[in-house]
């Protein structure tokens, strides 16, 4: 762990997020630094807001109006290196432009009703590739990186919805990171799969953050301590404590955030 | 008294009722069958109705049929498309939807009569238009319905998906929600023309009848159904038969039409 080079690619200062309806805000101020290159889990006990903060990272709760956000998320413009409040960001093609560089990965996989290499095509023509050439080598680069190159390779014309749940979701991690994202937000990306895919997962989670910086929301603890380099706890919609994650497991500093560990709630 | 009795009782009760309601459906399907194909010549197909044939009646049963459809499907899926991915839950949804619902129900001679009032009165004559309207008018409920019941269960997770790749709200509804609802949309819609092809009273004062052959839908226009309910009142022989015959061919149809539908269905569930 190179703790010294860590460079923050996302800003989260100070973020006040309220549902539709709503009668209070479901994140109370929170303040987080996504580091790139870097794993960052999210942990906490169930309702603690750990979607709901990773779903404001790429704004997909936008899809729903009627939802409030107050404070900034930065996310570092890779080409002057300035830090970027997205949640200025009005128009709908700067929302699809964020989200290009922001992917998410769901908990039950995603295919989409079409071939396999269709849904890896899906981004990459949204964003305007049309060459069969381009399209074709992109996609199986993305396969490859997602590690499902050597199951799909035979029968990329066919149905995605004939593969099985770890194979769908390997494909979407394809799909997201067919469009070279800078930042992958993952929400339990295992909870629905067997201890074999979701090693194959971690694995690839791990292969990834040479790449692209990851954002992991997960419930499994072994999973953050294993995969991440940096974890925060969440509760009742508040950071509780962010750290390195060996610190975090091994020598937290809030009594609530040990409490949580150790397994006496949550 | 005995559980044990009572329950062989409705056991028997219901089997018995079981039995009387396929009965009478077997009942009307042989004499159906029957009558229908005893009647049934090859002249049948190629003869109009005043030879005594019923082929302009089928050709204009499925023109104003097939031109309802083109009319009712597009807006019908847009309109069910509308309430389940734009609509939200405005009170304006929720009134459409009940309205449709509730049109979906709706008396057929009423809408019968409601567009003999707009299409058929104001121009002085029955007219094929005016058939093929009102039987639009009858499909579009049911596809609304169906679109909006089928966009439904459609996991929002995928939604999520498509907008987090990059996409915008439209693209991703009619590029991955409404394929993945394609196979219960086009049950929808092939359901619906089942229903309006067997259709007799939004025919009844809009198209009326025709003996001859005619492609021209601003004059009054041939119709099976519309012809099976006079032929059936004629005191000769020869005209009861042809409506047996007519009989038989439009449930065969519809019949077909159904199976197609649960055919479809079943294959990709
Ligand atoms: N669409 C919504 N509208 C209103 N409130 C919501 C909505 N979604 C979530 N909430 C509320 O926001 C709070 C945080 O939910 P969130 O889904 O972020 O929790 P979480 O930490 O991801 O929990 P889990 O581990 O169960 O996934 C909960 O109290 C939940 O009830
Ligand atoms: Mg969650």
């Amino acid at each position: 762990m190179t703790k010294e080079t860590a460079n923050p690619i996302m800003e989260v200062k100070d973020l006040f997020f309220t549902y539709p309806n709503a009668p209070e805000p479901t994140l109370k101020g929170n303040n987080l630094t996504i580091y790139e290159n870097k794993i960052t889990a999210m942990i906490g006990p169930s309702g603690c807001g750990k979607s709901t903060l990773l779903r404001a990272m790429n704004r997909i709760h936008d899809l729903y109006a009627g939802c409030k956000y107050e404070g900034e998320i930065n996310l570092r413009n890779l080409e002057n290196n300035k830090m970027e409040n997205t949640l200025n960001l009005k128009k709908e093609n700067q929302l699809i432009g964020l989200r290009q560089k922001v992917g998410m990965i769901f908990q039950k996989p995603t295919p989409f009703p079409m071939s396999i290499y269709d849904n890896v095509a899906y981004g990459l023509r949204l964003k305007g590739i049309k060459s069969k050439s381009e399209l074709d080598g992109r996609v199986e680069k993305a396969l490859k990186e997602a590690a499902i190159w050597k199951e799909a390779k035979e029968r990329l014309g066919h149905s995605a919805m004939g593969l099985s749940g770890g194979q769908q979701q390997r494909l979407c991690i394809a799909r997201s990171v067919a469009l070279k994202p800078e930042v992958l937000l993952f929400d339990e990306p295992t909870s629905a799969l067997d201890p074999i895919s979701t090693g194959a997962i971690e694995e690839l989670i791990s292969e990834l953050k040479k790449d692209v910086t990851v954002v992991i929301v997960t419930h499994n603890m072994q999973q953050a301590s294993r995969l991440s380099d940096y974890t925060t706890f969440m509760y009742l919609g508040d950071i509780i404590e962010f750290g390195n994650t060996e610190k975090i497991f091994l020598s937290p500093e809030q009594k609530l955030t040990e409490d949580y560990i150790t397994g006496r709630f949550g | 008294m005995n559980r044990l009795i009572l329950n062989k009782i409705i056991l028997a009760l219901s089997t018995l009722s079981a039995f009387v309601g396929i009965g009478f459906l077997f009942w009307i399907l042989a004499t159906l069958t029957y009558k229908g194909i005893s009647s049934i010549q090859l002249s049948t197909f190629t003869n109009d109705l005043v030879e005594g044939g019923i082929r302009n009646l089928l050709v204009g049963q499925f023109m104003m049929a097939l031109l309802a459809t083109v009319v009712a499907v597009p807006l019908g899926v847009m309109a069910g498309i509308y309430l389940r991915e734009y609509g939200g839950e405005k009170r304006m949804t929720m009134v459409i939807r009940n309205l449709s619902d509730i049109m979906t129900s709706a008396p057929s001679i009423v809408i019968g009569v409601f567009v003999f009032a707009f299409l058929v009165e104001p121009f002085g004559t029955f007219n094929g238009w005016a058939g093929s309207v009102a039987l639009a008018i009858m499909m579009l409920p049911i596809i609304i319905g169906t679109t909006d019941n089928m966009l439904a269960l459609v996991p929002k997770e995928l939604r999520e998906a498509g907008i987090a790749l990059g996409g915008s709200k439209h693209k991703i509804v009619l590029q991955i929600v409404l394929k993945a609802a394609k196979v219960g949309v086009t049950t929808g819609i092939l359901l619906s023309f089942a229903r309006i092809i067997g259709e007799t009273a939004p025919l009844l004062f809009t198209s009326a009848n025709n003996q001859f052959f005619t492609m021209d839908m601003s004059g009054q226009f041939p119709s099976l159904t519309v012809s099976i309910y006079n032929l059936a009142t004629y005191p000769d022989e020869a005209s009861r038969e042809l409506a047996w015959a007519a009989s038989f061919i439009l449930t065969a149809i519809v019949l077909f039409i159904n199976l197609v539908g649960r055919f479809v269905t079943r294959n990709k569930h």
